[in-house]
Formats: C-alpha cells, sequence, structure tokens
C-alpha cells in the first residue's frame, strides 16, 4: 500500500475514535445511543459523498492517481453504514426480528434505509481486482452505477427521518446536486463535441 | 424581576434547609428504606444523580400523583431540550438561553377570551395566589424519548377558574413569546412563530394539568421554558408549551403550531399512545434517558386512570 492510502485508511477511521473517545468521556449528550446512530450514519453519508468527489477532482486535476483511493474509501461507505445498520438493529430493537421486519415494511424511511444498505453489498463484494477481472471492466462500471441510486436513497432516508428542520438533509442534497450536475454537464458537452467532430468528417 | 424570592424568607436557619443530597433521595425515604442505609449510600446515588445547584423553592408540598419512578438527572433535563426557539438540535437551547428571559424585562401573562376576568398579570402576582408544589411526572417526547422530571408548580385549574371561563369557553389556547432578539431560533421559520398550543377546557382542567415555574427545586432554566410553562403528562411533550405570554379561552379547537407544521403527524389531542404510530415512526417503546434497553410505552403515558375518562367513546386513531 502506498503511504496515501495508508495515511487514508488512518484518517477514516478517525470518526469512529473520535465516536468512541466522546462516548467513552460522556460527551454525546443525553441520548449518547441516538447520537452515535446518527453520527455513524452522516458518516456513511460524508464518506459516499467523497467517493463521487473523486471523478470530478480527476477531471479538474487530470490527478489520475485519485482513483486509486475511490475503493477505499467506498469501503469506508460499508464500514460506516454497517455500523449505523448494526446499532439501529441492536440498540434501537435489540435484535427483535419481528419487530425489525415489522419496522422495514411499516416505515418508509427504514424502508429505505434498509434496501440502501443491501445494495452496498454487491458493490462490496466485486471491490477486489479479481472480481473486477472476471466481471469485465464494463459490466463492473454497470454494476457500480449502483452508487447514484445508493446516494440518492441515502438522501431521500435522511430527509425522512429529520423531524422538521430539513436544513441539514438539504445541504447534502444540494451538494449531491453539484456532484451530479458536474457528471450530466461532462457527459452532454462530451456527446455534442463528439456530434460535431462527427459532422465535420 | 425575583421569582420564587418570596418564598425564599431571609429568616430562615442554614440548620433548617433541608440538605439537598437528602432532597435527592427523598423518593428511597418516601418509600420507608431505612433512613442510615439511605445516608450511608449518599455519596454513591449522588455520583448517580450528577450535581443538583441549590435548591431555591424550599417548602414545597409533595403531591400524591408524583410518580415513584428514578428521576431524570438534572444534567439531562437541563441540557437535552427541543426548544426550537432557540435551535432545532437538543443542545442549542442550553447554550443560547442562558440569559433567558432578559431579567430587566418584566414578564407579562395576559389571560383573555371568554372569560368574565381577563387581565395582564407580572409574573409575580400572576403566580403569588397560589401554592407551589413539587410533582414527579413521566415526560413522553413525540421522537421516543421520555424522562421523569421533577416540576415545581400549580394545577392550572386553580388560574383558569379565577379568570371565570364562561360557557363559551370549550377550549383554552396558549401562546409562547415571540421576541427573536431573545429567541434566536425564532429567526429561521421552522415553525409559524409564535408557538401556540391548546387543551380542551376539561383537559385544561384536568387536576394533572400542571403550570410549572420550576424544577429540581428551583427556578425553571431558559432552555426548559422559564419564567412559566405548561406541563401536559398524558400527552407527547411538545404539548407542553413554554414561556407562556398568553392564556385565552376560545370556543373552537385551536391550531397549534406543530397541527400547521404537519397536520397528517401532529393532531390536536397528541396523548401518549402506543397504538397510534407518528407516521414516519413507531411509538410503541421509549427510550428513558439514562437507561440502555428501550421500555413499552403505555397509554396515556401511564396517567390513564386520571384522564382515561376525558377520551371514551372517542376513536383515538383518528383524534390523535
Amino acid at each position: 500500500m502506498s503511504k496515501t492510502k495508508i495515511t487514508l485508511f488512518i484518517a477514516s477511521l478517525f470518526p469512529t475514535f473520535g465516536l468512541i473517545y466522546a462516548l467513552l468521556t460522556n460527551q454525546l449528550g443525553a441520548n449518547p445511543i441516538e447520537a452515535i446512530t446518527r453520527e455513524t450514519g452522516l458518516w456513511a453519508l460524508r464518506f459516499l459523498w467523497l467517493t463521487l468527489l473523486i471523478s470530478p477532482l480527476i477531471w479538474l486535476t487530470g490527478w489520475n492517481k485519485l482513483a486509486t483511493l475511490r475503493r477505499m474509501l467506498g469501503l469506508y461507505v460499508f464500514f460506516y453504514a454497517l455500523l449505523h445498520m448494526l446499532l439501529y438493529l441492536w440498540l434501537d430493537q435489540f435484535f427483535d426480528i419481528n419487530e425489525i421486519i415489522k419496522d422495514i415494511i411499516k416505515r418508509p424511511f427504514i424502508t429505505i434505509g434498509f434496501f440502501t444498505f443491501t445494495a452496498l453489498i454487491p458493490l462490496v463484494i466485486t471491490s477486489n481486482n479479481r472480481m473486477v477481472k472476471r466481471l469485465g471492466g464494463k459490466a463492473w462500471k454497470k454494476l457500480h452505477r449502483l452508487t447514484y441510486f445508493i446516494a440518492i436513497a441515502s438522501s431521500v432516508h435522511f430527509y425522512m427521518l429529520v423531524k422538521q428542520d430539513k436544513t441539514e438533509p438539504l445541504f447534502y442534497i444540494v451538494l449531491l446536486v453539484v456532484l451530479f450536475g458536474i457528471r450530466l454537464y461532462r457527459y452532454h458537452k462530451k456527446h455534442t463535441t463528439m456530434a460535431s467532430s462527427l459532422k465535420l468528417s | 424581576m425575583h421569582i420564587g424570592k418570596k418564598r425564599l424568607g431571609d429568616d430562615i436557619v442554614a440548620s433548617e434547609i433541608t440538605d439537598h443530597q437528602v432532597y435527592l433521595n427523598r423518593r428511597q425515604f418516601l418509600n420507608g428504606s431505612a433512613v442510615v442505609a439511605t445516608a450511608s449510600l449518599l455519596p454513591l446515588s449522588m455520583a448517580g444523580a450528577g450535581s443538583v445547584p441549590e435548591p431555591t423553592f424550599l417548602d414545597l408540598k409533595q403531591s400524591p400523583l408524583s410518580s415513584d419512578d428514578k428521576l431524570t438527572t438534572y444534567d439531562s433535563v437541563t441540557t437535552y431540550n427541543n426548544f426550537y426557539e432557540f435551535g432545532t438540535d437538543k443542545a442549542s437551547p442550553a447554550l443560547l438561553a442562558t440569559d433567558f428571559p432578559d431579567k430587566s424585562k418584566p414578564w407579562r401573562v395576559t389571560i383573555e377570551g371568554e372569560c368574565d376576568k381577563p387581565g395582564e398579570y407580572e409574573y409575580d402576582d400572576l403566580i403569588r395566589p397560589f401554592t407551589l408544589e413539587e410533582r414527579i411526572y413521566r415526560f413522553r417526547c413525540v421522537e421516543g424519548w421520555s424522562m421523569v422530571i421533577p416540576w415545581v408548580g400549580f394545577p392550572l385549574a386553580d388560574l383558569l377558574k379565577r379568570a371565570q371561563p364562561n360557557s363559551r369557553a370549550k377550549y383554552v389556547e396558549f401562546t409562547t413569546l415571540y421576541d427573536p432578539e431573545q429567541m434566536p431560533g425564532q429567526s429561521r421559520k421552522v415553525l409559524d412563530w409564535p408557538y401556540t398550543e391548546g387543551l380542551r377546557i376539561d383537559e385544561a382542567m384536568n387536576p394533572l394539568t400542571l403550570l410549572s415555574v420550576g424544577l429540581y427545586g428551583q427556578e425553571l432554566l431558559g432552555q426548559n421554558g422559564a419564567p412559566i410553562r405548561l406541563v401536559v403528562p398524558w400527552k407527547y411533550g411538545f404539548k407542553s408549551i413554554k414561556s407562556i405570554v398568553n392564556i385565552r379561552f376560545v370556543e373552537t379547537m385551536p391550531n397549534s403550531a406543530w397541527m400547521k407544521a404537519g397536520p397528517k403527524e401532529y393532531g390536536f389531542y397528541s396523548n401518549v399512545n402506543p397504538d397510534v404510530d407518528h407516521p414516519r415512526w413507531s411509538q410503541s417503546r421509549e427510550r428513558r434517558i439514562g437507561e440502555f434497553l428501550k421500555r413499552k410505552t403505555e397509554l396515556y403515558n401511564g396517567y390513564g386512570e386520571q384522564v382515561a375518562h376525558l377520551y371514551t367513546d372517542m376513536d383515538l386513531t383518528k383524534n390523535f
């Protein structure tokens, strides 16, 4: 592993250590369980947004090496989402299967959260070179477009669970719109230039 | 404004003042455990209760309506608050309401509407006629957490009766102060300010309904709704409107701030009910602040004996 990768690996664990430290020093307020559940979910979202930032950064800077960091960021999305999910299953539902199934069926934001998490699993399984080879670049890329769906679904999940003040989820939604916008703009430009070059020839 | 100062009295000898550690463990005393045993446990239980400032209300009557549940710590009660007038997260109110209410401005409460004796009162005059008592109530938030809080106050009915409501007074509407300078959260339109709430007249007159001016033996802090707030223990916490400036008797059911914000999510009654879920989350269980496991939520927050009769023949799913 390169130095950059090791640094990123350790830096990405900071939120975990931060939360553990805050928990042990009683800094998470009167409802620490709610706080760690919320924070781990938020970090999953942040890491997802970071993975979506990699491509635009490469286009902007031309620094192709950034692409090698994307996989690790993506795996951290899963890591924090898994913590978030486990905290919900354990501290919210105490692994009561009946309650969990009822909750998933009945509550739209839980339903969405559950399927968003499930959608991460095929991406995690295929996040190694062997799987890229086995699937072939094209199919692998297609599969990993699921990321866009996951990003939209997690935004909806976040937006729906907030009681009244939607500022925070809206902030992340705006960032996502920008990240998507850059892609659309680039796609549009590529196709129009391609079309015009075709005409020229 | 000198809230409760008159109750303090300058002539109380120090030895007459109940040791505050004893105050914290008074429930054990009342429950009849051996005094010596309790006393020897003091340091331990103190650690559990956290620190509580010296009480300012000293001669409080204990209410038979009090709950025996273990008190939520003073620290949690005063730092984990929903008070959107001071920000929408739980920590903001304690940080932003430290100087609330502005002591240089008198706090006035208007009582008006369908009554024979309306009036405008300064805070001290408003509460002077009433005997303050301590009531330990369960408090259940619509978000699925709960606390047990030793309130200081008097029955709302005592105040309402003095205003002599007439036969058209079917409901009571309450309004919180609107002053964005003192309440920075009001500069953002998260809710339709000022915050309003309402009760049916029989709910308002129920002996459980309390006007609170303090908790843990002290005056209310800004974040808890100083200087005077409502406490309706069988309803979700948002019904217990804070920092009241207006009480109005009305003939038709008033619209509350939360009903306006989400008519499908927040009804007029908002009685605690494990079988009627919030459209977005379940209400069947709750996390008691300070406890690890969740507990089952009880119908009317466990106060059915006192209030169930108010809702006979009513469809609680429709009248949520």
